[in-house]
């Protein structure tokens, strides 16, 4: 008797199971996250991980997703290894129904080596703030995406905030800068803006690279205490950024003159320098803090359901709140790339074409729980990158916190439009590319 | 000629944190033959569990010192009866592969047990340069370092008075010495091994809390054994003053080779070219400065 209930009952589940499973079988949204939660990156690429992982898990529970299709995100480890990341990508496309949608590598190395592969796959690469600069061109890069602003961008609004604080850009001739950057494609990205800029301005550029991972940085401080420049800026991340800004500190170099990128401004990098850290600058392209309604909402909705990536007293620390941005833009293209289909069964080259037509303002961040947290960005078939704009925020050693202290720093379009097209029509002529037409 | 001094000086200090984690290298090479490729992770397991400790009790550092000593004591017993004894007449390249596995164990444990993030480590160790030696001589000397010169010179001392003086000493280097002839007196190689492991261990747990208040204690620690390489290379394998010696010339060669070679290469060379000289040194010198001669008899 026992066994024929049990055979009913098999027999019963196998008629329902595809019952079941066609009733939940929507449409699911494959966002495979090459993320480092592991080796010596780990500690910035957690925070934003975090903070890009948390996101998505808000629309699931809060909207069952985007526009009714839930969000199946894919973490892959890559501890920040180029071919672990190239292993990740090539595991990770053809994902579920929909495939893989959209990339963000965060790492420069990855970015370079999936530029040509996304043009096969026709899988768009947002490499948000980092990567190819010239990738800004959408007219040769028609599948990568960098805003909010490339590393040139970045670079020329740090020169143009040196500049302000001396007194205009005529003040910068004779002036020595400094710039100390990692070692590896993502270091060296700055240098060509940088020469050029110093050629227009007569600014003397040291270039001092320092190679992975960083530990140990005596040589550089060394000839920083020699060469005595005015400003150094820094290509860091991971621990070279902490060493770093100890180094300074110990040569009792200002810290009001020493600024990191935005990959050089976490509350990691100056933290276990304690006291000493108090005033370093960086720059960066959105808010720090967890003040916005979008991260109390998080914090009710995913925290307080525990299903929270990380831990809740570390929602809107500097790397989390850029891998919430980061989510967000994604989510913005992708709602744009439904849009323009007409329907929410899209494929990762409809997501490339809502890229291309991303605009969030600064109503639709307000809308989005983000009012005033990063600068509007609107691209185009054209231009992929924009608007290039920079805060300098500054660190409060005794407060254990970023403050905003300049804001709206503009790049230097005249000298980086130029390089952008220059670099572009290289790499199109080096992989044998015709640019694509673009109406806008 | 005043940053030339202040280049040398800064390389010895560097030098001095090199031979740190070279030490614990030394030790156990010296008294079972192996290679711990897992050294570096050792530094870096002792440091997250001696602030873990005081991050998750809030006891003193003396006490979370103590704790960790008996962690690394724990963790050398535990690697002796799991993974050594199972091993015992392999050959040498079985049981450096063994530490390879120790090695990414390791890791994870410690990041299983205290996260990944960086945990800045202050225990009142002195930072920044010296004030005195930079208003009187426009010298930059990191204090920190000074300190770590002072404890590896005590630690080194430390270590050659336990090897010289005591009966635990003495059957260290008999069992270095030869393996058989120390088993045939008495003398018990396992308990040997966790003796080694155990000191090694706490050479370590220095050397990680030397490199972790410079940087905080994060993962990356793990690859500082990347730079003690090169200095048992030109060192010796089973040498402790080579350790040091070796230390000191690394530091101060590619300190120097940065600053006044870098420039014209393209600068980051301090990394490649430590190898370049211990490799200079391998041609003439195989065993090391003050390695055991390699005799072979055919």
């Amino acid at each position: 008797m026992r066994l024929k209930d049990l055979a009913i009952g098999i027999a019963a589940l196998a008629i329902a199971a595809p019952i079941a499973a066609t009733a939940a079988s929507a449409y699911e949204l494959t966002i495979p996250s090459l993320v480092y939660r592991t080796g010596p990156y780990a500690p910035s690429g957690i925070p934003f991980a975090n903070g890009y992982a948390d996101y998505f898990t808000l629309l699931n529970e809060r909207d069952g997703g985007i526009n009714g299709a839930k969000i199946n995100v894919v973490e892959c480890e890559t501890a920040y290894n180029t071919q672990q990341g190239v292993e990740c990508y090539e595991n990770t496309k053809n994902q579920g129904e929909s495939g893989a949608l959209v990339y963000q590598p965060l790492s420069t190395g990855i970015s370079y080596q999936l530029i040509p592969k996304a043009e096969v796959d026709q899988i768009p690469i947002f490499t948000m703030g980092y990567g190819r600069t010239s990738a800004a061109d959408g007219t040769t890069f028609p599948w990568i995406f960098n805003p909010p602003g490339t590393y040139w961008d970045l670079a020329s609004g740090m020169v143009n905030y040196a500049a302000a604080v001396e007194g205009g850009l005529e003040n910068l001739s004779g002036k020595t800068l400094a710039l100390v950057y990692h070692n590896s494609a993502y270091g060296k990205e700055p240098i060509r803006t940088l020469e050029s800029l110093a050629e227009k301005h007569g600014f003397k550029l040291e270039l001092l690279p320092v190679d992975h991972p960083g530990q140990e940085q005596k040589a550089t401080w060394l000839q920083i205490r020699r060469l005595r420049p005015d400003w150094v800026f820094m290509w860091g991340w991971g621990v070279m950024n902490q060493v770093a800004v100890k180094e300074a500190a110990s040569i009792r170099f200002p810290m009001d003159r020493f600024i990191g990128n935005w990959w050089s401004g976490s509350e990691q990098d100056v933290l276990p320098a304690g006291g000493d850290a108090n005033g370093y600058l960086s720059a960066t392209f959105h808010a720090p803090g967890p003040d916005f309604p979008l991260h109390q909402e998080i914090l009710e909705k995913v925290y307080g359901a525990g299903k929270g990536a990380g831990e809740k007293e570390r929602v809107g620390e500097v790397l989390y709140n850029r891998g919430l941005i980061a989510a967000v833009w994604t989510v913005e293209a992708i709602r744009k790339a439904m849009e323009i289909k007409g329907s929410n069964e899209i494929k990762a080259s409809d997501v490339r074409d809502g890229f291309d037509a991303l605009k969030v303002d600064e109503a639709r961040l307000a809308e989005l729980g983000l009012p005033n947290f990063t600068y509007p960005v609107e691209l185009s078939c054209a231009v992929h990158s924009n608007p290039g704009t920079i805060l300098i925020q500054q660190w409060d050693a005794g407060a254990k916190k970023w403050t905003v202290i300049a804001s709206g720093i503009q790049p230097d379009r005249e000298v980086i439009d130029p390089l952008i097209a220059e670099d572009a029509a290289a790499y199109a002529k080096e992989a044998n590319i015709t640019p694509r037409e673009c109406n806008n | 000629m005043l940053f030339f001094i202040e280049t040398v000086l800064s390389g010895l200090m560097a030098g001095v944190m090199y031979s740190l984690v070279a030490l614990g290298f030394v030790l156990i090479f010296k008294a079972s033959g192996i290679f711990n490729f897992a050294q570096g992770v050792f530094c870096l397991f002792a440091a997250l569990t001696f602030v873990g400790i005081m991050e998750k009790t809030g006891v003193p550092w003396p006490v979370s010192f103590v704790l960790t000593v008996g962690v690394m004591i724990a963790l050398a017993w535990a690697i002796e009866r799991f993974l050594l004894s199972h091993l015992v007449n392999q050959e040498p390249i079985i049981l450096f592969m063994a530490t390879i596995g120790l090695a990414y164990f390791l890791e994870g444990l410690g990041d299983l047990m205290w996260g990944s993030d960086v945990k800045p480590l202050d225990i009142g160790l002195p930072s920044g340069a010296s004030d005195w030696m930079l208003d009187t001589f426009d010298i930059y000397v990191e204090k920190l370092e000074v300190v770590a010169a002072v404890v590896a010179a005590a630690l080194v001392t430390g270590l050659a008075v336990f090897f010289q003086k005591t009966r635990i000493g003495r059957a260290l280097r008999a069992v270095a010495d030869d393996h058989q002839a120390a088993l045939s007196v008495g003398i018990s190689l396992r308990t040997i091994w966790v003796i080694v492991w155990s000191v090694a261990g706490i050479v370590a747990l220095v050397a990680g809390i030397m490199w972790g208040a410079k940087s905080g204690v994060q993962f990356s620690l793990s690859l500082i054994a990347l730079k003690a390489l090169p200095v048992l290379i030109l060192g010796g394998f089973t040498s402790i003053p080579g350790a040091i010696v070796g230390g000191l010339i690394i530091g101060v060669g590619e300190k120097v080779a940065e600053i006044y070679l870098g420039p014209f290469v393209g600068g980051a060379i301090e990394n490649w070219f430590a190898y370049m000289l211990a490799l200079a040194f391998l041609l003439v010198r195989p065993q090391g400065l003050f390695g055991e001669r390699i005799i072979e008899r055919v």
